[in-house]
């Protein structure tokens, strides 16, 4: 039950793009065609799941005994950083196709705010590995839930007739805004 | 180009936030009032001349193939120095932004002002230009606080103006995407016609 509320939380309640606005680069960036927001939505799931578990071990068994906790954003920068290149590295030499799906996608995460985002997240949550993991996975699927959407509405809005004013992202943005409108309706269901 | 213009295209030429669109996380998700989309702004100010600074001194020694991560630690440093100050100075300011103090390090104008302008041009330019950016930022996200302040709440910088109800969706998260979706729409049509 309680990973559930973690769960149903942290796609819906507080999604992490519509609610919390983090991830909002890629969100506007690549939203243009769903199949572009499908691969960034994968490597995003991949990457947030590992480093949230590599920057949960860092603080539990290498910031807190040492009590350098102060050091936590410059050196989950450096991890995520340093993460993403080895991924990058790995999947390469493993496995062309998936590298071939993602590869464009993972330089741009070191920089989205809602990879360091859900580790920092994590941390001031207090939870435990499990839980930490949990939240991770159930936060890159509420970005991926939100990306994908918007990225179908994006395709319909092309074929509108949309006032010269407004064209482009303007209109992208009040769109942006009726969706997180439509996300308030799960408001206090966890 | 001179050093006023240097200075001066970061507030509408060359903005930030309405032009380039840079840093839309903070932007977004602090701007609830106008006090606190100032407070976000000035401090991401402070760390966007810091690391221009010291950038632009360390340009020389830095090797090529290790640059982006030498600058991430660069700005990560200053943030961390501006996360400590103001936990200390101004805990409540501290506390209302959350997590979007250390996330200033993600921040892809800090990182694009480094990699784009600092690593290549003089001190004082890098100094006057990473002036310039953070206050056009800070204007951008004090104006978007402001009207996001007066249609949701009635008042500015925390003082009243209007009684009866306040259209309460516009200091909400929707709120914040539609007021910049029309501010931008504004700022384009007004750098058209000039």
């Amino acid at each position: 039950m309680e990973y559930f509320g973690i769960i149903i939380g942290a796609i819906f309640v507080s999604n992490i793009v519509l609610a919390q606005f983090l991830g909002i680069c890629p969100f506007l960036g690549v939203s243009g065609k769903v199949s572009t927001s499908v691969g960034m939505s994968g490597a995003v799931l991949f990457v947030m799941t590992l480093a949230t578990l590599v920057t949960w071990l860092i603080y539990v068994y290498v910031l807190l005994p040492l009590g350098i906790t102060f050091l936590q954003t410059i050196s989950f920068i450096l991890v995520i950083a340093a993460l993403v290149q080895m991924v990058e590295i790995i999947l390469k030499k493993v496995s062309p196709p998936l590298y071939q799906a993602l590869g464009i996608f993972l330089p741009l995460i070191t920089t989205n705010c809602a990879v360091l985002g859900v580790a920092l997240l994590t941390q001031s949550k207090n939870y435990d590995l499990l839980q930490a993991i949990v939240f991770a996975v159930a936060n890159a699927i509420g970005f991926g839930l939100a990306m994908i959407l918007f990225s179908g509405l994006r395709e319909h809005l092309n074929l509108m007739m949309v006032p010269k004013g407004m064209r482009g992202v303007p209109i992208a943005l009040v769109t942006a805004g009726i969706l997180a409108m439509a996300f308030m309706g799960f408001a206090g269901m966890v | 180009m001179n050093q006023w213009q240097n200075f001066t295209k970061g507030f509408i030429k060359e903005n930030a936030v309405f032009v380039l669109l840079l840093g839309l996380c903070p932007t977004l998700a602090v701007t609830s009032s106008a006090i606190n989309g100032l407070g976000m702004g000035l401090a991401t100010t402070f760390v966007l001349v810091a690391s221009n600074m010291v950038v632009t001194s360390v340009k020389s020694f830095i090797p090529d193939k290790v640059r982006i991560p030498s600058f991430i630690v660069i700005i990560a440093s200053f943030v961390t120095i501006v996360e400590l100050v103001m936990q200390a100075y101004t805990p409540a300011l501290f506390d209302t932004l959350g997590i979007f103090i250390p996330l200033i390090v993600v921040n892809c104008l800090v990182l694009g002002r480094a990699e784009g302008f600092a690593s290549k041009q003089s001190f004082l330019s890098s100094m006057i230009d990473g002036l310039g950016m953070g206050l056009g930022f800070t204007f951008a996200l004090t104006l978007l606080g402001s009207v996001r302040e007066m249609l949701g709440n009635g008042s500015i910088f925390d003082v009243k103006f209007a009684t009866g109800d306040a259209i309460l969706i516009f200091i909400l998260q929707p709120g914040a995407f539609i007021v910049l979706g029309y501010l931008i729409a504004l700022i384009n049509k007004l750098r058209k016609t000039t």
